[in-house]
């Protein structure tokens, strides 16, 4: 069946339908990873928008346990080309039906360089995908540009709170939209990791006595978010050690004074070089945000640069003054991606008086 | 960290000869990094044996070593010219060695002089097997359970401890040269024997065998601060147990999750860092394909051929960085050169999808093994790029130049269902072929990956185009069925002959449908940021990106292709000094190839780079965007001069010499036409279709005559044929593949064969110099030592070549190169043949004689004049010093493979001796040819009759230099009846002790061994004699004028040697 992903401006791209019929609108954004298609659909951070993969072959390996969370979470899948056949060891079934399992729209047959090119030269776009060979454009249009991605964090948190048991450090995770991993890794290192919905309080979190807490990545626009931002206002005074990432870096950051703004196209891949400002060493970063932190907003006694994106400057992360914080926009638990800064975990577990193996 | 100012001046060291294994992606790496290095104001010394490169270019670098790649030499040059510094990584294996024995030897440390870009303690825990098992050992990094071993038993009793198969890598050695699997003790022995001889350092590997896993590859770079990227990864179609450089390669990888992808990245990462590498290198893996078990294969602590690969298809300079780090630059300080925008540390992400297939050798070689395995045999290798794999894979197919076009041009349909699930087990270059016919009958994927182990997503993506072929068989053709079948790449002319329509139907109706190919930028980032550079590739159904331009002058320059014997790197030089020409005069250049080793397809070197098969509708779609007001061919090899006919018919002006001038040459009637109205002799002869007419002429003629196809370079199928069953054999051979043009059969005259390479603008020619081989007629240009200045024909001959010269020059009305053999027969000289293009010797006579040839050829191309550029018309004053250019082969790499020389060339490259007198530049040429000799003083002669007399001479001479020779019952008796001392031995069917025991006794220095005519039975004793050699490392000769080259230089050995700087010469 044809399907027709039509954009904000007009532009209208199509291929054939992959996954649900249904129609839907949300944000396009583009992912640069060549691999980790399973762990995209499956990070929360992508609720509320539709991803096209820049990478053209999609599917080869078919869906494999590799999986962020529970489901996949975007709207939306745009592809150039969809695998017919899958080969892994452990390779369960295909997109096509992971898709269709979750009522997840698709298209394939995109020219998904051009278009993104287009998001690049314009800025992400609102986008319908659709199967109905006679959308009216004159009635889709206005939709479009009215559309925003609203509530996500909620839709996305676990619902209540889980244990990941360990023996070493207790380090409670507010889930904003979190990916499996950065529990994984906590928990790996020894950790027991007790995961809370967005919405805990700050002193329910603070009553169990963590050694520490983690916020995570999540989707949509931080500013949105102005309920948890005052809880980590609670949590940022406490002085028990915190490790934020992405959403959590941002909401973080909020708290405190600075300002987030939308990037015009945002960094969603596994190559971005992000530069640590205490060593001047370079690190290969995985990414996905669309907002950033305006440091310049931000007062140099509460908090200063520590990551710096060597490509266009925005900030990649932030070490509180005189406290046991330090939040990154980049994604250290990798999946997909480099796990070349996944030493993070081991900086935070450090800041919390353990080891990493304890 | 900015860069380190304590280096000024640079020792770069290069490759050397071409040999399989050692390609032109050292070319391209080396160039790359001369330029790299100059553009940071530091002066360049550039070392290589190699006349044929670019990077021996003065251009390229401040002073020019074209001597023997040895340590002495390297010593002299060092003394010499005082560099503070030595860039070992770009010069291949073989530059490694030398970085790595200069450094051990303690005298880099005596002169002051470091090695830079990587140490020599990195540089031996890479290389050295022991250190390497040591170092992963210490990371926890897993290799496949090994012992290094030294002698034969060593090596049975450890792989009794591991178990059959096992793989053999010696030590040092290039392209897996003497390696392989032994499955079982016998192999064991054969293969560790040889092994142990060739490799450097008497080591050898011996490692639990791994084949069937899946081979992928990471090209990581790292800074001196320990920032690391990996620019990209590739996975081998065929899985482990084939070289890599013999595998098909797709990059990225297709068939690894992310778990695996970044499982295997971070364990590069980690290598890499422990080894403290600077600048790039090279892991390649084994990865189990049923669970997350994983090998480190190896390392290469340098700038490699999968390197040259990684660039090319990602867009990213490893070699320019490469350089930039080892002056002491981050990788966040040096910028991204394609999208000028990001930085060198940041990983190339791709939005296309990269295929690379190997260029075999087993068209000229037919009698050689065509199975793959650890020993590399590729002369070379074509890349594709497309937005989906089918299409990748078909456009590299057609880029091989090996009468392939698509999955049906090797016929397996003659074979039973048995046969083809036997042939499916057998590893060689057509296994694509047999798998696509397997699936045209049906056997089921898992069948086919039991077979061959390759993963069933290829074999499915081979199965999409077996459906395409049957569909555009058995359906009418559709605009969408056409959509469908260009967007997997099926050319017109396969689309044509599968659904019976021609070729223009097929043409008309694309354009009728507005299926069209459009051009794609490569940026290194996937759309990600604006990329400035016009590096492209062609895709079916997306937009346009190839940026209009309407220069006042554009060119459009046709590259040659894959290496390939016959057709190697001297064409890259030529096409990329003919693109820097044409942009010296104000042209816009665009430059199309498929070769991703070459300096031609770096993305700086033409305005436009694309990246594309050089076929005529491939070059087409580019024609119609790019609109060029002519295009050169003469530079590009035959592969450039066989578009000519289709760029005309496009409307494409071809500059320079005009086509009916250039088939003029090549049709025998036309050209006798042209030697009668010129006055210039010839050998008779005449035009053939089949065996039988070939026969009545050469007894028309008298044998011995010469058979050899038109249109061909390299001599192809060219051959000697003595008597009639020879005819029948070699034309047999010829019209294995369907000819369009005549077979010439022509009376052998025997003589000095004298060679010319000359520009002509129309009226006045320039010989920049005459060259005269070593050996006489028979033995192929390219094959024989070449010398410039002709050291042995008088000055009567001299004024005939420059005459006849002038004459066919002007008679073939020749705009641009002209390439001449003649054959001096006493006074008299005789034409061979013409070829009205750039021929393998003008790097070289460039070079010798100081002349810029294509620079010239190109400035007349445009319309210039000889004269009015400054140049006497005539013969150039001949140079006060001697340059010989010496042929290598690769005999070692290729089992099976006749070595013995001919008509028909075999050699991959090429040295270049260099010295004020003849038997200074003949040792020279010698050494870099890597015949280091004496050694044992002993050898061994087994002649033909004819050869006899010659072979007292010859003899008598190596007797003198106190050689003790051997000899089989024939010769030994003739040259004892001649006052000789030689040794008589049994021949290899006689019993022990006989030649072979003498051969695989190691004491052997040199064979001798004239061929009995007709090469076609393999199992005659001068066949193994000669292979037993070559497979020893016993340097064979098997000519006469050779020997007494040899014998000459020898003489002359033990003065010392003055190296010259190239860069100095000018002509006088």
């Amino acid at each position: 069946m044809r399907a027709f992903l039509i954009l904000e401006d007009g532009t209208v791209f199509s291929g054939q339908s992959i996954g649900s019929e249904r129609e839907v609108i949300s944000e396009i954004v583009f992912n640069t990873s060549m691999t980790g298609y399973l762990e995209v659909l499956t990070d929360p951070s992508y609720a509320g928008q539709a991803v096209v993969m820049t990478y053209p072959l999609i599917g080869n390996y078919g869906v494999t346990p590799d999986m962020e969370s529970a489901r996949p979470w975007p709207d939306g899948y745009i592809v150039r080309e969809l695998s017919r056949n899958y080969s892994n060891f452990r390779a369960t079934g295909s997109i096509q039906d992971f898709l269709l399992k979750y009522d997840i729209p698709g298209v394939a047959g995109i020219d998904t360089r051009t278009l993104t090119k287009l998001l690049r030269e314009k800025g992400t776009m609102n986008g319908m995908i659709t199967t109905d060979e006679n959308y009216d454009l004159d009635a889709i249009l206005p939709r479009l540009a009215e559309y925003r991605p609203t509530g996500v964090v909620m839709r996305t948190t676990c619902k209540e709170k889980k244990v990941l048991k360990g023996s070493g450090k207790k380090v409670a995770l507010l889930d904003l939209g979190a990916k499996d991993n950065i529990a994984r890794s906590l928990n790996q290192r020894g950790c027991e990791v007790t995961i809370y919905p967005a919405d805990t309080k700050a002193d329910e979190i603070l009553g169990t006595n963590p050694d520490g807490i983690m916020l995570s990545n999540g989707p949509g626009d931080p500013k949105e978010c102005t309920e948890i931002i005052s809880e980590l206002k609670k949590l940022a005074d406490s002085n028990v050690p915190i490790f934020a990432i992405c959403l959590g870096h941002q909401l973080m950051a909020l708290a405190n004074g600075a300002d987030t703004h939308k990037m015009k196209y945002g960094h969603r891949g596994g190559n971005h070089p992000v530069k640590d400002l205490s060593t001047g060493r370079v690190y290969i970063s995985s990414q996905n945000h669309g907002y950033v932190v305006d440091t310049d907003k931000l007062d140099k006694n509460v908090a200063v640069p520590a990551f710096v994106n060597v490509n266009d400057g925005t900030n990649e992360g932030l070490s509180y003054v005189g406290k046991n914080i330090f939040t990154v926009q980049f994604h250290p638990e990798a999946c997909p991606g480099p796990q070349d800064s996944a030493y993070l975990f081991d900086k935070f577990i450090a800041m919390m008086g353990g080891r990493a193996d304890a | 960290m900015p860069r380190n100012m304590d280096i000024k001046k640079v020792m770069v060291i290069g490759s050397g000869p071409i040999v399989i294994g050692q390609a032109a992606e050292f070319d391209y790496a080396g160039t790359q990094a001369c330029r790299s290095l100059k553009e940071e104001g530091i002066e360049v010394c550039l070392v290589n044996s190699n006349p044929a490169t670019i990077m021996t270019d003065k251009q390229i670098a401040d002073e020019v070593y074209i001597e023997p790649l040895t340590i002495d030499v390297l010593k002299e040059i060092i003394i010499k010219e005082k560099p503070d510094s030595i860039l070992p990584t770009l010069g291949g294996q073989a530059g490694l060695n030398l970085g790595m024995e200069l450094a051990e030897s303690g005298f880099l440390e005596e002169q002051g002089v470091r090695l830079i870009g990587t140490t020599a303690e990195t540089i031996f825990k890479a290389e050295d097997r022991q250190a390497f098992k040591d170092t992963m050992e210490k990371i926890g990094e897993p290799c496949a359970p090994s012992q290094v071993v030294h002698s034969v038993e060593e090596g049975i009793k450890f792989t009794n401890t591991i178990g059959y198969p096992v793989v053999l890598r010696p030590a040092f050695t290039l392209g897996g040269s003497g390696g392989g699997i032994a499955h079982h003790e016998q192999e064991l022995v054969d293969i560790l024997t040889n092994g142990l001889r060739l490799s450097r350092v008497g080591e050898v590997l011996v490692e639990r065998c791994i084949a069937g896993w899946k081979e992928i590859e990471y090209e990581v770079m790292r800074d001196a601060m320990g920032n690391c990227i990996t620019v990209c990864n590739m996975e081998n179609i065929d899985p482990v147990g084939v070289h890599t450089g013999d595998s098909i390669v797709v990059a990225p990888s297709q068939t690894l999750g992310d778990k695996e992808y970044q499982m295997l990245r971070s364990s590069a990462v980690n290598i890499i860092n422990e080894l403290k590498i600077t600048g790039g290198c090279n892991v390649q893996y084994a990865l189990n394909p049923d669970s997350f078990e994983y090998c480190v294969i190896e390392v290469n602590p340098r700038v490699s051929r999968s390197s040259a690969l990684a660039s090319k298809a990602t867009g990213y300079p490893i070699a320019k960085v490469t350089a930039k780090i080892a002056l002491g630059y981050t990788l966040d300080e040096i910028k991204n050169a394609i999208t000028r925008k990001t930085y060198a540390s940041f990983e190339p992400m791709l939005d296309y999808c990269v295929v690379k297939i190997p260029r075999l050798p087993f068209d000229k070689f037919i009698t050689a093994k065509r199975t793959l395995s650890t020993q590399m045999k590729a002369t070379g290798e074509v890349m594709s790029i497309c937005d989906n794999f089918e299409g990748a894979l078909m456009k590299a197919i057609r880029s091989l130049e090996q009468h392939v076009d698509c999955l049906q041009s090797y016929d397996f349909s003659k074979l039973s269902d048995p046969e083809l699930g036997a042939q499916l087990r057998v590893i060689d270059d057509r296994r694509i072929w047999v798998i696509a016919e397997a699936i045209r009958r049906g056997f089921s994927y898992e069948k086919i990956h039991a077979a061959t182990m390759i993963d069933c997503w290829f074999i499915d993506k081979i199965a999409i185009l077996v459906e395409m072929e049957k569909r555009l068989q058995a359906e009418e053709l559709t605009p969408e069925l056409l959509r469908e079948a260009k967007r997997i790449e099926f050319p017109d002319s396969v689309i044509a002959r599968l659904s019976g329509k021609t070729e223009k139907e097929v043409f008309d109706m694309r354009k009728a449908n507005g299926i069209t190919a459009v051009f794609r930028m490569v940026d290194t980032c996937a759309a990600e940021f604006e990329a400035q550079t016009p590096y492209y590739y062609s895709v079916f159904g997306s937009e346009n990106e190839a940026k209009e331009t309407h220069p006042e002058k554009k060119v459009l320059v046709l590259g040659s292709g894959p290496i390939r014997i016959g057709q190697g790197i001297e064409f890259d030089f030529c096409s990329v000094h003919c693109t820097w020409a044409f942009a010296r005069e104000g042209w816009e250049t665009v430059i199309v190839n498929n070769n991703p080793e070459t300096v031609s397809t770096d993305f700086d070197i033409a305005d436009k780079l694309y990246f594309e098969p050089l076929t005529a509708e491939d070059v087409e779609a580019i024609v119609e965007v790019e609109k060029p007001d002519g295009a050169v061919v003469q530079f590009g090899g035959q592969t450039a001069i066989k578009l000519t006919e289709a760029l005309m018919k496009m409307g494409v002006p071809i500059l320079g010499t005009k086509a009916e001038d250039v088939d003029a040459a090549e049709d025998r009637e036309l050209f006798d036409r042209i030697l009668e109205q010129t006055k210039i002799p010839r050998a008779a002869g005449g035009t053939v279709y089949t065996a039988e007419e070939a026969r009545e002429v050469a007894n028309r003629l008298g044998y011995p005559v010469l058979v050899r196809p038109s249109y061909v370079l390299g001599g192809q199928g060219m051959r000697i044929a003595f008597n009639d069953a020879e005819i029948e054999e070699f034309i047999g051979i010829i019209n294995r593949i369907a000819q369009d043009h005549p077979i010439l059969v022509d009376k052998y005259l025997e003589g000095k064969e004298i060679e010319v390479d000359a520009v002509c603008d129309g009226t006045d020619i320039l010989i920049p110099g005459i060259m005269q081989h070593i050996e006489r007629t028979g033995i192929h240009s390219g094959d024989s030592i070449s010398v410039y200045p002709a050291h042995s024909i008088s000055d009567k001959v001299k004024d005939t070549i420059v005459e006849y010269t002038k004459r066919l020059a002007k008679a073939l009305h020749v705009v641009g190169m002209i390439n001449i053999q003649f054959i001096a027969m006493g006074d008299d000289v005789y034409v061979i043949e013409v070829n009205p293009r750039s021929s393998r010797t003008v790097p070289y006579i460039s070079k010798v004689t100081g002349i810029p040839i294509v620079d010239l050829a190109t400035k007349v191309i445009i319309g210039n004049t000889i004269r009015g550029l400054g140049y006497e018309p005539g013969l150039a004053p001949a140079a006060d010093y001697v340059a010989i250019k010496m042929p290598v082969f690769s005999f070692e790499k290729l089992r099976g493979a006749e070595i013995s020389l001919g008509p028909e060339m075999k050699s991959t490259g090429e040295c270049l001796g260099i010295a004020k007198t003849f038997n200074e530049a003949l040792y020279k040429a010698f050494l870099g040819a890597g015949v280091q000799l004496p050694k044992y003083k002993q050898m061994i002669m087994t002649v033909k009759d004819t050869d006899k007399p010659e072979a007292v001479g010859v003899a008598k001479r190596f007797a003198a230099l106190g050689y003790k020779i051997y000899a089989t019952r024939s010769t030994a008796k003739y040259l004892q009846e001649h006052g000789v001392d030689a040794l008589r031995v049994n021949k290899i069917t006689q019993e022990s002790p006989n030649v072979m025991d003498l051969i695989l006794g190691h004491k052997i220095d040199l064979v001798i061994d004239t061929p009995t005519q007709g090469n076609g039975d393999k199992t005659r004793d001068g066949f193994l004699i000669r292979r037993n050699a070559i497979e020893t490392g016993v340097y064979c000769i098997t000519a006469m004028d050779t020997a007494n080259a040899l014998a000459l230089s020898l003489e002359t050995a033990g003065g010392k040697l003055t190296p010259v700087d190239i860069a100095t010469v000018k002509n006088v």
